[in-house]
């Protein structure tokens, strides 16, 4: 009975507040506008035969007409995918000298990664409006030193938002690649250079393909949350910048058009199922490995 | 032998400058008495003063800290239950439904988790309030907490609760008593980090919140969208302390109770 009670509890919750708040949105992706625009009435109420009768797939429809959808898509696919590899470039040289420092640095060099992490999110990427604005630091200095004649426009364009998922992301990235790196066996390497590898070469044959777990744990650690991203293009990026979150938010609070918003949701779901089936794959294996 | 190379501290170097620059400059330019944000005019503290002023950002913040400690304790003691459930209970009906739904909200992207609440809270005929963001909050929030405990549940040593049992403690009891102290780190970095996820969130809250409860965030938000103001800056600055010192002080006290533990550990061997 106990044991019961232990399961119910949680087991309930997540159903109430996670699975039919989902088949809801699957739901009303699936409805007409002037059935979900508020006041909306739960359809549950008119049974279930009159709910599958309202249900057509013309919200899919339309986002196959409207071409911001489909661009929309494609460019969140690409700048997550841009902002991953920039992230994996500054992260890696990160946590391979946190690999190799004293092991008496070790605890510090991990608390400096995991601080900004625990610093709100908002802020962080707020920081770069102040640093990548026309008149903002970064300017300033590059006139300063002579590098440049005119201000850069940096800030509203798809640069800035690598900029900022890269900023936010890199604990994500390098937690799991120093994982790797710090199980390392040392003697692998020299093992490798005595065997007449040079040091760059026995890096590319030994130590990437040993940390590539790590790598790709890391990689879809940024990805995913990269491809739904709403706070960084919004504040970073310009009209030009194109993302499904931002489209989704702005459907739903400006156009407050639920349905259309629903069917977003639902094919960026859908999108991101293959990465998270992968990512999980991913784990497992590791996880297998090491037991 | 393990050394550093040139390499290795200039990638370091770099890299915690890209990490901590843009929030040192946050921390330099609260103290500008300029209105003017990336002009520096002489070190003044006016705008915390402003800041402390502004009844709307005092509200804010109340409601926040408000749901963070109500969602994070609904969600520890969920999150703890579920980890427990996960690790200990062995195969029942819809188990991987269960653990599917503990691992989903975890890589959920958050206009979509924020969207459905939404649609829920509507079609039960909920008011949006701090009631909405708190059920939100716990339901993302406890899904972490449960990662977190069982992975420390996974290595517990359940004999020690067979024990227990034996020399006729409650199953309760047994919990209470002997592994709810062993797992008590887990279980409060798990607060912890509800709280913080708690504190943080703008997207969801944006969604289930109604117009008498604008949580910390969503205040920043609506100010920070036109542009940067010297009272975000005092306010990041204050955020970003408390962080710091919140930060360093738990690290002490858990490097200290490792101390701890090591030397507890070497007197057992040495009496053994």
């Amino acid at each position: 009975m106990r044991r019961f009670a232990l399961i119910a509890l949680p087991y309930t919750w997540l159903l109430a507040l996670f699975l039919v708040p989902f088949l809801i949105v699957f739901k009303i992706s699936l409805s007409d506008i002037a059935l979900a625009i508020p006041p909306y009435t739960p359809t549950i109420k008119d049974g279930f035969s009159a709910l599958i009768r309202g249900l057509d797939f013309e919200n899919f429809i339309f986002l196959t007409t409207d071409d911001l959808y489909y661009k929309a898509y494609i460019s969140s696919l690409q700048i997550a995918l841009i902002s991953t590899s920039l992230t994996l470039l500054v992260g890696y040289p990160m946590a391979y000298g946190m690999a190799r420092a004293p092991a008496e640095w070790r605890a510090t060099l991990m608390m400096l990664v995991i601080l900004p992490f625990w610093t709100s999110f908002l802020i962080r990427v707020y920081a770069w409006i102040g640093i990548l604005s026309n008149e903002g630091f970064l300017n300033q200095f590059l006139l300063w030193t002579g590098l440049i004649s005119t201000p850069l426009t940096i800030l509203n364009t798809n640069t800035a938002v690598y900029i900022g998922i890269v900023y936010t992301y890199l604990p994500f990235m390098i937690l799991p690649i120093y994982a790797a790196l710090d199980r390392l066996d040392d003697s692998l390497i020299e093992a490798a250079e005595d065997l007449g590898c040079s040091r760059l070469s026995a890096f590319w044959l030994v130590t990437v393909p040993l940390s590539k777990n790590g790598i790709i744990a890391g990689c879809f650690l940024v990805f995913i949350p990269a491809l739904g991203e709403f706070v960084i293009p919004s504040l970073l990026g310009g009209s030009g910048t194109l993302m499904i979150g931002k489209v989704l938010f702005e459907e739903f609070f400006n156009n407050r058009d639920w349905p259309v918003a629903s069917a977003v949701a639902v094919i960026l779901l859908l999108i991101l199922i293959v990465p998270i089936v992968l990512f999980q794959r991913n784990q497992q294996k590791q996880a297998e490995a090491d037991t | 032998m393990k050394r550093l190379s040139t390499f290795n501290v200039t990638s370091l170097t770099l890299g915690f400058a890209f990490l901590y620059l843009p929030m040192l400059l946050l921390v330099i330019y609260s103290f500008n008495s300029s209105r003017l944000v990336t002009v520096w005019a002489g070190f003044s503290t006016q705008w915390y003063g402003e800041l402390l002023r502004d009844e709307a950002f005092l509200s804010a913040a109340w409601i926040t800290i408000k749901v963070a400690v109500m969602s994070s304790t609904l969600a520890t003691i969920l999150g703890t239950m579920a980890a427990y459930v996960l690790v200990n209970s062995g195969k029942f009906f819809g188990r991987t439904l269960f653990s599917g739904m503990i691992y989903a909200p975890l890589v959920m992207p958050e206009v979509i988790t924020g969207l459905s609440l939404l649609l829920l809270f509507i079609g039960i005929g909920l008011d949006r309030g701090i009631l909405t963001i708190v059920l939100a909050h716990t339901t993302f929030a406890m899904c972490f907490v449960s990662v977190v405990v069982s992975s420390r549940l996974v290595s517990f040593d359940r004999s020690l609760e067979e024990a227990a049992l034996d020399l006729g403690c409650t199953r309760f009891d047994a919990f209470r008593l002997v592994t709810l102290p062993i797992i008590a780190p887990a279980v409060i970095s798990g607060w912890l980090l509800a709280f913080t996820l708690s504190l943080d969130d703008l997207v969801i809250a944006s969604f289930v919140s109604g117009p008498s409860s604008t949580t910390l965030p969503i205040k920043i938000w609506s100010s920070v969208r036109l542009g940067v103001t010297p009272e975000i800056n005092a306010l990041s600055t204050l955020m970003i302390g408390i962080v710091t010192i919140g930060v360093i002080t738990a690290s002490l006290i858990s490097k200290r109770s490792a101390v701890r533990a090591q030397k507890d550990a070497q007197a057992a061997e040495r009496s053994a």
